[in-house]
């Protein structure tokens, strides 16, 4: 009788501590763990990044679980457990995707985030991830806020890339060693968060590393998803500036260039645009030739044509064959996230004698490791070993008749720790000093 | 110092004939029917969709590239009449008497349940048109390239302006809607066919919205949520005219157009504050817009 009651007490708390998600323990293996995946299923941002995004991470789920992934990740599972993504669309704003995070922890007791695509909603989701303690890996959002402002000292949080800062101070050091000569820069951001980040962190680099060549300050802000920008092209036309900066992305971007295809803008001004990768393979011919593009990071259109590693050929091919399109950067960034998942979970359960480890365990093995993504390896070396430090490559866009694909060429690689701030120093102090302890040897 | 007026007057024109093209429909619609159409953002939306689509089409079966000319009006006219139909016969018609508010509302269910109808249809991939624009080439004016896709907007504009008011002030069915727009019960008394003229008037709303879509999408990329911005812009509009006041909208485009492109030339940083100060300073010094139409007092 004595038995009976406590077998049913035992069961009765497995179940209660089974429904609302708590973690039953790490005394054994786990047959399944739960990943929720934010992204853009909806919206402007979708076909740039939430798409792309979506299939490299169906696409790299379904290989671990099958065991196909290339070395070092070529054993079935995470940890040996089989991997269910719960996609869900990161549309709607910061205080709806505090609402879905919570949902996600409390109601479906997911074990941990990998994602996010916006800066916003990666400020918006900082705390409560801290709150929830939940792993959250940011595979995409940009913004250097999140570790330098929001979460100084972050347990739970991690980002597996580096942040937008290594954008803008890696392109300065492209215009300034392929464009010394041009008389000065201006540009068109969209005019929010992201526009406004990517304009001061690459002004900033300009003033260090090209302080002959002078930037504007009558630049353009047009509002994002603004869709006309007949005004601002004639604006850009009329300046003196040979150079133009731009950050825009997605539906802005595709409309700016079209519109601006119209006029020769594109003949008259040489562009620098950062996340134009989103956009080559869309455009297809319709890329303007002599752009310089960058993918923030070695991924898509760069990891695509010039890398050569078996996980990237097999990344390719697979997402071709299933997608029947070139993987972009968010394609290749989301898959580096679910990478450094397992990466962390499987050395925290080595560590754990094989038993499936707690969540503090893998946050130990992931804080200031170093593993392998699809195109780059990701130093977690900044903000406590929560940041990632990646490498960078920019190059000049054309379109290959013979291969019926965008191209780049005139390529230059540049390592994480020559375009990100050193640790303990914030970007804006660290860009307006000098960009001092740089390592770009 | 000339060079940046006409610049900024070339510029603000052609911003103007957008803004002129995406609010007549909206402006017709309310001016008639009272109706403050929030689905107008979707026509614009499918109009740009149906456009893009049959485009596409076209050029990848290397037809004629004068086609594309073709598509942009037959893509308006399919979706306005298939949509005018739909929402006025089988939503606003039960509608027609009910506070302005529940209309509003009706509407703004109605387009975001298009919103999803869209996805639907065409997905999330974007869809490209650019051939009408990239086919017509530029011109310099004063040393400024324009396209001539875009001037062309300023020529659509007029057209469709002096359009309608030729529709309205020369011909028996003209007569007939300012009649109904005067006083609706009257007019019913009088043996107008109040219904047909809502539906009429419905439909070439529709239509005008639906074309101010197919007109833009080969300038942008046509893509989930591009409705959206759209509704707000044209609110704008309306607002500055006056609500229901064709000549409001032609002049509160223009003047939105101008006050931008000079904001753009001048002080970036405040382009889409001017939009809301003109909005905000014209609701505060004349509340029912710059042109809006005599309200009839009924006691």
């Amino acid at each position: 009788m004595k038995h009976r009651a406590l077998r049913l007490a035992a069961v009765g708390v497995a179940a209660v501590l089974t429904t609302f998600g708590v973690a039953v323990g790490n005394a054994v293996a786990k047959d399944k763990m739960v990943i929720a995946v934010p992204t853009f299923l909806t919206g402007g941002g979708a076909p740039a990044f939430g798409i792309p995004a979506r299939n490299g991470t169906e696409l790299i789920i379904q290989a671990i679980n099958k065991g196909q992934v290339p070395a070092p990740y070529n054993t079935k599972g995470i940890a040996g457990a089989q991997v269910e993504a719960i996609i869900y669309d990161e549309s709607g704003g910061g205080a709806k995707q505090v609402t879905e995070y919570r949902n996600k922890v409390q109601k479906l007791g997911v074990d941990m985030f990998a994602g996010f695509v916006s800066s916003g909603t990666c400020a918006a989701v900082t705390a409560v991830a801290e709150e929830l303690k939940t792993l959250t890996l940011y595979s995409t959002c940009g913004t250097p806020r999140v570790f330098e402002e929001l979460d100084k000292n972050p347990k739970y949080v991690f980002r597996t890339m580096s942040h937008a800062t290594a954008d803008g101070v890696s392109l300065a050091h492209y215009v300034a060693s392929k464009y010394g000569s041009a008389n000065g820069y201006t540009g068109i951001n969209q005019n929010y968060a992201w526009g406004q980040d990517s304009w001061r962190d690459f002004d900033l680099a300009m003033k260090v590393l090209a302080p002959k060549i002078k930037g504007s300050t009558k630049g353009q802000w047009p509002k994002i998803f603004a869709g006309r920008y007949g005004a601002e092209i004639s604006a850009l036309l009329k300046s003196p500036e040979d150079l133009v900066h731009t950050s825009f992305w997605g539906g802005d971007l595709e409309a700016f260039i079209f519109q601006g295809l119209a006029r020769g803008l594109f003949k008259k001004k040489q562009f620098l645009m950062s996340v134009a990768g989103t956009a080559a393979y869309r455009l297809g011919k319709k890329l303007p030739t002599g752009i310089v593009l960058g993918s923030r990071g070695p991924y898509g259109i760069y990891a695509n044509q010039l890398i050569d590693t078996p996980m990237v050929k097999w990344f390719n091919n697979a997402y071709v064959n299933r997608y029947g399109t070139q993987p972009t950067q968010p394609s290749y960034q989301y898959a580096q996230a679910i990478l450094g998942a397992k990466f962390a979970y499987e050395k925290a359960a080595a560590a754990n004698g094989g038993k499936w480890p707690s969540t503090d365990q893998v946050i130990a093995a992931l804080e200031g490791a170093t593993f392998q993504g699809v195109a780059t390896e990701v130093r977690m070396a900044r903000s406590h070993g929560h940041q990632g430090v990646t490498d960078h490559a920019w190059g000049v866009a054309s379109f290959d008749k013979e291969l019926g694909l965008p191209v780049v060429s005139d390529v230059m690689h540049f390592k994480g720790d020559c375009i990100m701030p050193p640790d303990g120093i914030d970007s804006v102090t660290w860009l307006k000093g000098g960009m001092k302890g740089a390592k770009c040897d | 110092m000339v060079q940046l007026l006409f610049t900024i007057l070339t510029d603000g024109l052609i911003y103007g004939s957008y803004l002129f093209i995406v609010a007549v429909g909206m402006t017709v619609i309310f001016g008639v029917q009272r109706v403050l159409n929030v689905t107008h953002g979707s026509f614009y939306a499918f109009g740009a969709y149906l456009a893009a689509y049959l485009g596409g089409i076209w050029y990848d079966h290397e037809l004629p590239d004068f086609g594309g000319f073709v598509i942009i009006f037959l893509a308006a006219i399919v979706v306005g009449v298939f949509f005018g139909i739909l929402i006025e016969r089988g939503l606003l018609k039960h509608l027609y008497g009910k506070d302005e508010h529940i209309v509003v509302l009706a509407t703004f269910a109605a387009f975001l349940a298009l919103e999803g109808v869209g996805l639907f249809i065409w997905g999330t991939d974007p869809y490209f048109f650019y051939q009408p624009q990239a086919m017509l080439g530029y011109v310099e004016m004063l040393g400024m390239p324009y396209d001539y896709y875009n001037l062309s907007l300023i020529v659509l504009a007029l057209i469709i302006s002096l359009s309608i008011w030729y529709f309205l002030s020369r011909t028996i069915w003209g007569r007939l809607l300012r009649a109904v727009i005067f006083d609706r019960e009257i007019s019913q008394a009088m043996g107008v066919n109040v219904t047909a003229v809502f539906l009429g008037t419905f439909i070439l709303g529709t239509t005008l919205g639906a074309l101010s879509g197919a007109a833009i999408a080969p300038t942008i990329s046509v893509l989930p949520g591009i409705g959206v911005e759209v509704i707000v812009l044209a609110f704008a509009v309306v607002v500055i005219g006056g609500m229901g006041s064709i000549p409001g909208a032609l002049i509160g485009s223009i003047l939105v157009g101008v006050v931008r492109a000079a904001a753009v030339h001048e002080f970036p940083q405040a382009e889409m504050f001017v939009i809301y100060a003109i909005m905000a300073i014209v609701l505060v010094f004349r509340p029912e817009g710059l042109f809006a139409p005599p309200a009839v007092r009924k006691i």
